[in-house]
């Protein structure tokens, strides 16, 4: 087999983003994937689009990221809608917390506006009384990732990718093995896996499970994604299982609803004390929820880096394998950042000027000899 | 000598007897349980519940199933949207 | 709530058979069913005034139904199970309240499936029609009040089932036009030629026969269309070909069903092998989990008799009484099961029913064509939302099973949908506290 330009190892929405990024600019691309086409956190996970304050890099990321999704015409199976983010605020303090984040994405030049406790009423009729107001972020949308990563899959396709349904079991040096015996050889190995990291054990990725629920059609019950301003406090927790109410308001009328953060845990069966915690979190601000009728639950697993800031560009300082490559730890904002990441990735393999300073992602940036563990 | 009750289906009255489903009730009346997805007017296909395809707006509340509830006198039964 | 000794989780034949055995044997019982009254599918109580007497000729039921009410079983209905878990011995069901509905947390020592079974079907043109209905499905819908008197009403499908409702549809006053069935005649025959050994199999199948003498019974055949009434309130025709010719037969309604599935949900929440799509037990009814118990349809379509002597061998199993004495009818009963299965197999040209455009998926509407290129049930649910309605996949699933042979994935509670607040009564907690 001839040798590829690019292996991209793994078709999460991340995977299938860089696959499509390289073939768009005439690379000989090969995606291998050993589960489902658009799986893993990709399936499991929200569709949201957002705007994320928690450090400078993230809003700077996930802000070109979000302009990057507003520009691509996806298909109506992706079921794009700019419903844009409502961080609701409980009481004062978090609304102290909301005008500081007005400022942080006024700065960023991200549209945001106060909303003071009649306007969030007026807005989300459902909220339950006595909430101080919140903060609108109207750029903000909501996608169905699988049918996302598909399309990116079928364009990359289009342009003469190809699909190897197999595991990858082992990516090094130019080569990529694959379960059935078939070797890719390539100038370049993507990897891009959530949190199955046995290609690359050096990588300082945990698995933060998540639980999710999924509501029957109630259309206009919600009418934005609803974050509560603790939702940051629990996904900076490092030892502690937490949830935080998250619902989001999908195309087909039903809600999903989250979210719930758990170290230390691989297996993915539900937990009720968990999901307990969730919908009772989610009901304190939502009343009406618990009336509404649940069709599905499940986990998944968010793939976090030891600083909250993913993985993009050459494996440097994990590895001595010039042909690593890393599109990897996006934790919660694996379907914003998918876009800007593989941008930034294929403009590190490519020599291209990228239009945000890559270096707060460079993956060498965790190169503390204490900290890591070499393979 | 089976009794009758009276309901309302999407606005309209019907006398039913005693022990008559919602879904048979809707089905009586000519009026579909749900509207599917595509449009489609839909009524019980399973009769045991399972199927939800008779799902309906009972006083207010939507997704019932109605094969399994009974008509109440003074129910206020819509086509699921 | 006190901890049951044994809990039956459906009051069909078999879960009455067992709820009887262990009651009368000295266990405490407790009886679920998600209906009001207890009888499951086969013994469906009438809600409205039956036209026919043949409810109250029904001595087995009844006989059943006195027993089951002198055994001292304690019987709740209106109960839904959604969640099971074996390591804490506990169910979860729902039930409807003035006050809404309200998830209870009961526990076991030990537990007795007897889920039943539901009706299989296949897609075709027009299924989604209104005028096609189940089978069973009809036959229920008449029970709670549907009128069928005066109506031509084709049955089509497979499975001694459709005889079953042909005959009570025809005591309601429907027209039967026809019973279609796709097994062969070739296949039917050793099969009726093999009831010849169960007696009372007979007689209910002469039964039948008298009730519908002036219906056809057209074997190797199938419907292929349902053709709408210009009303678009019923039906015009039904299309039926014997794989040669077609021809339309008017009628209003379609009563359709192809045989049977086993509801084993809960038996594979609870972690439960399967042998195939069934649940596998030994002898005793006993699944691979220890304290969890298996009677009747889960375990193997195989009829009401099967469902009788399972039910009441799980039932002494449970109450630590002698059941060799019941191996030979179980045995029996096995048997009638396998050849049931061989009788009514389901032919090949059936997975050439649906066209591109026929609906599988009817929670999410979604058609036969696009399922066109996916590789499997995961694929396919993330990509087409098929099997992610409120159904969980209990309709479309059998079919695109046999349609693609995709085998379904792992099940998770819960098991039909519930309102959120009941996902938030914990079974841990409330057994913790019931042990203090």
């Amino acid at each position: 087999m001839k040798p590829f330009d690019v292996v991209v190892v793994g078709a999460g929405i991340v995977g299938c983003a860089v696959a499509r990024e390289c073939a768009q600019i005439g690379w000989r691309v090969a995606v291998v994937e050993g589960g489902v086409l658009g799986g893993g956190a990709t399936a499991a996970g929200m569709g949201h689009v957002v705007a994320m304050d928690d450090s400078p890099a993230q809003l700077a990321l996930t802000a070109f990221s979000r302009s990057l999704w507003g520009g691509e015409a996806l298909p109506p199976s992706a079921e794009y809608e700019s419903c844009g983010t409502i961080w609701v605020a409980a009481d004062d303090e978090e609304m102290a917390e909301v005008e500081s984040k007005l400022r942080l994405y006024e700065q960023a030049g991200i549209e945001a506006r106060v909303l003071a406790s009649e306007a969030l009423a007026a807005a989300e009729p459902n909220l339950r009384a006595g909430l101080s107001g919140g903060l609108l972020v109207p750029g903000d949308s909501v996608i169905y990732p699988p049918a996302a990563a598909g399309f990116f899959l079928d364009e990359a396709r289009r342009l003469g990718a190809e699909i190897f349904l197999a595991r990858a079991l082992s990516a090094a040096q130019g080569h990529v093995m694959l379960s059935g015996g078939l070797r890719l050889d390539a100038a370049r190995i993507v990897l891009a896996v959530g949190t199955h990291c046995d290609l690359l054990p050096a990588l300082p990725i945990q698995g933060r499970k998540g639980h999710l629920v999924i509501t029957d059609r109630y259309p206009g019950f919600v009418r934005h994604q609803l974050v509560e301003l603790g939702y940051l406090k629990s996904a900076h927790r490092v030892a502690e299982d937490s949830v935080a109410f998250n619902v989001q308001p999908r195309r087909t009328g039903q809600l999903l609803l989250g979210s719930s953060r758990q170290f230390g845990s691989d297996d993915p069966a539900i937990e009720a004390r968990i999901l307990e915690r969730m919908i009772a979190r989610a009901t304190e601000y939502m009343p009406g929820l618990k009336h509404l009728s649940s069709l599905r639950v499940w986990t998944g697993f968010r793939a976090a880096t030891p600083d909250k800031l993913p993985l993009i560009g050459p494996a440097t300082g994990l590895s001595n394998d010039p042909t690593l490559w890393l599109a990897a730890g996006f934790e919660g904002l694996g379907i914003t950042n998918s876009l800007g990441a593989a941008r930034l990735l294929v403009d590190a393999m490519a020599g291209r000027r990228s239009a945000i300073d890559p270096t707060p992602y460079r993956p060498a940036r965790l190169l503390e000899p204490a900290r890591l563990a070499h393979a | 000598m089976p009794e009758t009750l009276a309901i309302t289906i999407n606005g309209s009255a019907s006398r039913v007897a005693h022990g008559t489903t919602v879904a048979a009730a809707m089905m009586i009346a000519g009026q579909p349980t749900r509207v599917s997805v595509a449009g489609e007017p839909r009524s019980a296909l399973c009769g045991m519940g399972i199927c939800f395809e008779c799902r309906a707006v009972v006083d207010g509340i939507p997704h019932r199933r109605t094969c399994q509830i009974f008509c109440q006198p003074g129910m206020v039964v819509e086509t699921n949207p | 709530m006190t901890r049951a000794q044994v809990l039956v989780v459906g009051a069909g034949p078999a879960g009455i058979a067992a709820a009887t055995a262990a009651a009368e044997n000295g266990c405490s019982v407790l009886l679920l069913d998600d209906n009001h009254s207890a009888g499951g599918q086969i013994w469906r109580a009438a809600t409205v005034h039956e036209r026919s007497s043949a409810a109250g000729k029904d001595t087995a039921k009844n006989l059943a139904l006195d027993r089951l009410r002198q055994s001292g079983a304690q019987v709740l209905g209106g109960r839904a199970v959604f969640n099971a878990d074996a390591v804490t011995g506990t169910v979860q069901a729902l039930r409807e309240s003035e006050l809404g509905s309200v998830a209870e947390t009961l526990p076991f020592e030990k537990l007795i499936l007897a889920t039943g079974a539901r009706e299989r079907f296949l897609p075709f043109p027009g299924w989604t029609l209104p005028g096609v209905f189940g089978a069973g499905g009809l036959q229920a819908l008449v029970r709670g009040g549907f009128p069928v008197a005066g109506k031509r009403v084709v049955v089509a499908g497979t499975g001694p089932l459709l005889l079953a409702v042909a005959a009570h549809l025809a005591e309601d006053g429907a027209r039967v036009a026809s019973v279609v069935e796709q097994a062969p005649l070739a296949r039917l025959l050793p099969f009726a030629a093999s009831l010849w050994s169960s007696p009372a199999k007979l007689v209910q199948g002469a039964g039948y026969g008298t009730r519908l003498w002036n219906s056809p019974y057209r074997t190797g055949c199938w419907v292929t269309e349902a053709i709408p009434a210009s009303d678009g309130r019923g039906l015009r025709a039904v299309r039926i070909t014997d794989g040669r010719s077609s021809w339309d037969e008017p009628c209003d309604l379609l009563a359709y069903g192809y045989h049977l599935v086993p509801n084993t949900e809960l038996a594979q929440l609870l972690g439960c092998t399967l042998r195939g799509s069934f649940v596998e037990v030994d002898a005793t009814q006993r699944t691979s989990q220890p304290n969890v118990y298996c009677a009747g349809e889960p375990t193997g379509i195989a009829g009401l008799d099967a469902a009788l002597v399972q039910g009441e061998i799980a039932g002494l199993a449970c109450a630590g009484r002698p059941i060799g004495h019941l191996f030979e009818r179980a045995a029996r009963e096995r048997g009638f099961g396998e050849r049931l299965e061989k009788a009514f197999a389901l032919r090949a040209e059936l997975r050439s029913l649906p066209c591109e455009q026929t609906i599988v998926c009817r929670c999410e509407d979604v058609a036969f064509g696009r399922l066109r290129g996916r590789t499997g049930w995961t694929d396919t649910k993330l990509q087409t939302r098929c099997g992610m309605g409120p159904c969980q996949g209990r309709i479309c699933g059998p079919a695109i099973e046999f349609l693609l042979g995709w085998k379904p994935v792992s099940v998770r509670q819960p098991i039909f949908p519930v309102p959120l607040q009941a996902l938030c009564s914990h079974p841990e907690s409330e057994a913790l506290a019931l042990n203090k």
